[in-house]
C-alpha cells in the first residue's frame, strides 16, 4: 500500500471532519494503528482544525468550567491545580526531610560538644602535667636540701630576728666547697610592695658588708630557699629590707635578721 | 498524558479527564456552535449542553469509529442545528448564511491576544473563496462530501484534494 498517496488523497482531512462512512472510518483507524506516519498526519490535521475553530470563539473555558462541574455534580468543584496533589509520599518526604535535618543538627551539636570536651580535657591534662612537673621540681629541690642538710661540710648559721621584726628568723647553710650558701627565709614576713630583702655577707672587725644580692623572687618561691654564690670569708650574714633593686650599703634600721658564723673548726 | 488514555479515563467517568478534555476542546466547540448560531449567550448554553451530553453518553463513543474530537464536534453541530430549528430561535432569525467563520475571525478583537491569532488571521485573509466555503461547510457545518459537492457545484474528487491543500496551508501557519 502506498501510504504517501493515501495521505495525499485527502481522506484523513475528511476523517477529522467526520464525513466518512462508518466503514471508511474503521479502515482509517486500522491504518492509523499500523502506520505511525498516518497517525501523525491525523494528529496534525486535528490540531490545526482545533486551533482554527477555537479562533472563532471568544469563549474562555476556565470561566465556565466551575458552573459546568456544579451542573454535573462533580465532587471537586475547585480549580484543579496543575501542581501534583499532596499525597502520602509528599508528607513522608517532608517528614523524612525534617527528621534528617533535626538529626543533622543534633549530630553537629553533639560534635561541637565533644570537641569542646576534648579541648577542656586537653587543657586539664596540660595543667596536670605542669603540676606534676612542679611537684617533681619541688621534690628535686627537697632532696637537694636534704642532701645539703646531711652534708657534714656544711656550716649552718641561724639568723635571729632583730629590733625591727623580732619574730623574724632565717638560716644559712654554707657549703664552703662549692662556695654556695643556701638561704632559708621561711621565717621572714612578706616584704611590702616596692621593697626587697637584700642579703649581706659581713666581716666583723671592722664591720664591712658585701652584698650577696636581693631576693627578687621572694613572693613566688614556694620553698623560700635561695641558693646564692658566696666566695667571701664571711663572719656573719644579715638580711635587710631595701627599696626594689637593692642598695649599695645595708640600711641598718631595716635589719631583719643577723647571725654570726661560728668558727669552731 | 496520552490523548487515548485521557479519553478512556473520560469514558470511565474520571472528573479530571473531563476537565482536561473540556480545556482542550471547549473553545473549538464554542466556536463551531457560535458560527452556526451567531449568538454568544446561546453558544455558551449549547457548548455546556454538548459537554454534559458527551459526559452522559461517554460510553457510546468508540475510538474505531472516529476521533474523539470529531465525535464531540458532531454532537455540537447537531445540537446547534437543532437549536436553529427551535421556535424560539426562528423568532429571532438571523441571516445564517451571511457570514462564515472568516468574518468572525476577522471581526474579532480578542483574537489579538491569542497565540495563533495572527497566523489564523493571515491564513483566512489569504484563503481562496472556494477554500473558505469548503472549510466552512466541512468543519463548521458538518456537511457530507456529497452535500458539499452539490452546494459548491464541485466534483467530489476535487473537494477531497482541495480540502487537503487548504488544511495543509493552515497547518503550516498554525503548527510551525
Amino acid at each position: 500500500m502506498d501510504i504517501k498517496a493515501y495521505i495525499e488523497s485527502g481522506i484523513l482531512e475528511l476523517y477529522v471532519a467526520g464525513t466518512l462512512s462508518e466503514k471508511e472510518n474503521k479502515e482509517v483507524y486500522a491504518l492509523m494503528q499500523k502506520h505511525p506516519e498516518i497517525l501523525q498526519e491525523v494528529l496534525e490535521i486535528e490540531s490545526a482544525v482545533v486551533k482554527l475553530t477555537a479562533a472563532t470563539s471568544a469563549h474562555n473555558p476556565k470561566k465556565t468550567i466551575q458552573h459546568l462541574k456544579q451542573k454535573l455534580g462533580f465532587k471537586n468543584t475547585k480549580v484543579v491545580s496543575i501542581k501534583p496533589k499532596y499525597n502520602w509520599l509528599t508528607y513522608t518526604g517532608w517528614a523524612a526531610a525534617v527528621i534528617l535535618g533535626a538529626g543533622l543538627l543534633w549530630t553537629v551539636n553533639r560534635n561541637n560538644q565533644l570537641q569542646s570536651d576534648i579541648k577542656v580535657a586537653t587543657i586539664n591534662e596540660q595543667l596536670l602535667e605542669s603540676e606534676i612537673e612542679k611537684a617533681n621540681n619541688n621534690l628535686k629541690d627537697a632532696k637537694h636540701l636534704i642532701s645539703v642538710l646531711r652534708d657534714r661540710n656544711i656550716i649552718a648559721v641561724p639568723l635571729a630576728g632583730q629590733t625591727v621584726y623580732p619574730d623574724a628568723y632565717a638560716k644559712v647553710y654554707w657549703d664552703k666547697n662549692s662556695n654556695n650558701i643556701y638561704l632559708d627565709v621561711q621565717g621572714l614576713p612578706t616584704p611590702p610592695e616596692g621593697k626587697v630583702y637584700q642579703v649581706w655577707s659581713l666581716t666583723l672587725n671592722p664591720l664591712s658588708p658585701t652584698s650577696l644580692g636581693t631576693l627578687d623572687d621572694f613572693n613566688t618561691d614556694a620553698n623560700k630557699i635561695f641558693t646564692i654564690e658566696n666566695t667571701n670569708q664571711s663572719q656573719a650574714f644579715g638580711i635587710t629590707l631595701e627599696p626594689a633593686g637593692g642598695s649599695a650599703t645595708p640600711t641598718l634600721e631595716q635589719l631583719y635578721t643577723l647571725g654570726v658564723v661560728e668558727t669552731n673548726s | 498524558m496520552q490523548l487515548e488514555t485521557l479519553v478512556k479515563n473520560f469514558q470511565n467517568k474520571d472528573e479530571q479527564a473531563f476537565e482536561a478534555l473540556y480545556n482542550m476542546y471547549s473553545q473549538s466547540i464554542h466556536g463551531v456552535v457560535f458560527n452556526i448560531l451567531k449568538n454568544d449567550d446561546l453558544a455558551d448554553e449549547i457548548t455546556q449542553d454538548v459537554f454534559i451530553k458527551a459526559w452522559d453518553k461517554a460510553h457510546t463513543y468508540n475510538s474505531s469509529k472516529g476521533r474523539f474530537f470529531t465525535w464531540i464536534l458532531n454532537i455540537a453541530r447537531n445540537a446547534a442545528i437543532d437549536k436553529t430549528r427551535s421556535k424560539n430561535f426562528k423568532k429571532n432569525k438571523q441571516n445564517l448564511n451571511a457570514d462564515f467563520f472568516v468574518n468572525i475571525i476577522e471581526a474579532s478583537d480578542n483574537l489579538d491576544n491569542k497565540t495563533d491569532a495572527i497566523g489564523i488571521k493571515t491564513f483566512v485573509s489569504k484563503l481562496a473563496d472556494n477554500c473558505k466555503k469548503l472549510i466552512n461547510l466541512l468543519y463548521f457545518k458538518g456537511y457530507t462530501q456529497n452535500e458539499a459537492s452539490e452546494t459548491l457545484n464541485m466534483p467530489i474528487g476535487t473537494i477531497k484534494t482541495r480540502n487537503r491543500n487548504c488544511i495543509k496551508a493552515l497547518r503550516e501557519l498554525v503548527l510551525n
